[in-house]
């Protein structure tokens, strides 16, 4: 085989082996896949976010309707602020609904439920959930079981 | 009897002085760096030979593997309904444990053993002592450009099987399965440290690279200069190689990932 020509495919071989680690990088390093749809954002603070984790799910009558985009920390309330991205399709989130941290299956991965309310108005693009429920925390549960409470 | 206990005996020392002889061995390779001038055209063909060939069954395999990891994975987790950490544990038991072996070991079978034969040829039919004669170290010309090619083939094969592997497992996962893309994609973007997971690997991969590469050529060198003799160098090149990664395997794995 002429020299060039393995020359050539030697290299493409290194350049397949820079690009598989270049992608083992980048998806370590959590730059998330570009989403296809279009999305608005929404806001909601919780005092206990649990197991949470960006790139999780968030869910409306168990259709996934967005994923999960930042978790930071509010230093003045000292609430976990969570930011959302919605599928643009779902516009007509009342405005009096709440966020709830569930578990799927009992010791699975944590998403975000939408609970319905009952007004006119919808969410609109950067609005905060009014009311929002905490992750399950299964020693408070059990502490409270154990004391009889 | 006795003649037996001293025939233990000579086993024992030519085991010691085989190791002996490979070290001296891979100095006298690792002394003669290839000139760049003329040394890089024989390290690239031998990286064609060693790496580009080895291409194939190294993606076959990280792929099927990788689809099996997704397969068996989903099964076990879906009894704790924690599916969607299937990607973690496939992104982690490939970059940590799987790809730098699985690819060690295949490299050992394919390419170890055809550098072993290669040279375990030349020296039989006394190419590499006509090479002495007229004034090239065949150290220099033969032996070290495959010594090299190995050493830098391994580490890129086994990145490209944890990729492809990943991507079988993928494959299985989300496309099949029907694990939430998401948090696939997700967890194991939360769990795999690049740091302390992928160079980890990488790091395992060279050091396997050299074992595999240095075994190959050293028993190609060292073998009795027949074709039982070649065929013996070959297994044992397959067989020592196998051993001395999944050795290392286990001592590299509990410095690297033990408590100490």
């Amino acid at each position: 085989m002429a020299q060039r020509t393995t020359e050539i495919i030697v290299g493409l071989f290194m350049i397949a082996g820079c690009a598989a680690l270049l992608f083992l990088a980048l998806q370590v390093s959590g730059l998330s896949a570009k989403s296809a749809e279009s999305t608005y954002t929404l806001y909601a603070n919780f005092n206990d976010t649990g197991g949470l984790t960006p790139r999780g799910r968030v869910s409306m009558a168990g259709v996934t309707v967005g994923t999960i985009e930042s978790i930071t920390l509010n230093k003045e309330t000292f609430q976990a602020r969570v930011e959302m991205s919605i599928h643009s399709e779902v516009d007509n989130i009342p405005a009096d609904s709440s966020a709830v941290i569930r578990t799927s299956g009992l010791l699975g991965e944590q998403y975000i439920d939408i609970s319905i309310g009952a007004e006119m108005a919808s969410l609109n693009e950067g609005d905060t959930f009014y009311s929002t429920q905490s992750a399950m925390n299964l020693e408070r549960l059990i502490s409270n079981f154990a004391s009889g409470r | 009897m006795i003649d037996r206990i001293a025939a233990f005996g000579r086993i024992g020392l030519d085991i010691v002085s085989s190791f002996g002889r490979s070290g001296r061995f891979l100095s006298g390779v690792l002394g003669g760096v290839p000139r760049p001038a003329t040394g890089f055209p024989l390290l690239v063909k031998q990286l064609y030979a060693v790496g580009v060939l080895s291409l194939p069954i190294i993606v076959v395999s990280g792929l099927f593997i990788g689809m099996v990891l997704g397969l068996q994975g989903y099964t076990i987790l879906s009894d704790y309904g924690s599916e969607a950490a299937i990607g973690q544990m496939i992104a982690l038991t490939l970059v940590r444990e799987l790809g730098p072996v699985v690819t060690a070991l295949l490299f050992a079978g394919r390419a170890g053993s055809a550098l072993t034969a290669e040279i375990g040829l030349m020296k039989a039919t006394e190419q590499l002592s006509s090479m002495e004669m007229m004034g090239v170290d065949p150290l220099r010309r033969v032996v070290a450009p495959r010594l090299w090619a190995g050493f830098i083939a391994m580490p890129v094969l086994a990145v490209i099987f944890s990729v492809v592997g990943i991507w079988g497992g993928m494959l299985v996962g989300v496309d099949w399965l029907g694990v939430f893309a998401g948090s696939f994609w997700g967890n194991m973007q939360s769990s795999v440290d690049f740091v302390d997971d992928v160079l980890n690997g990488g790091i395992k991969s060279v050091v396997f690279g050299f074992v595999c590469a240095w075994i190959a050529v050293y028993q190609g060198y060292d073998c009795v200069p027949t074709s039982a003799g070649i065929s013996s160098a070959t297994t044992k090149t397959v067989v020592y190689s196998s051993l001395a990664v999944l050795g290392l395997d286990f001592v590299l794995t509990a410095v690297m990932f033990g408590d100490f």
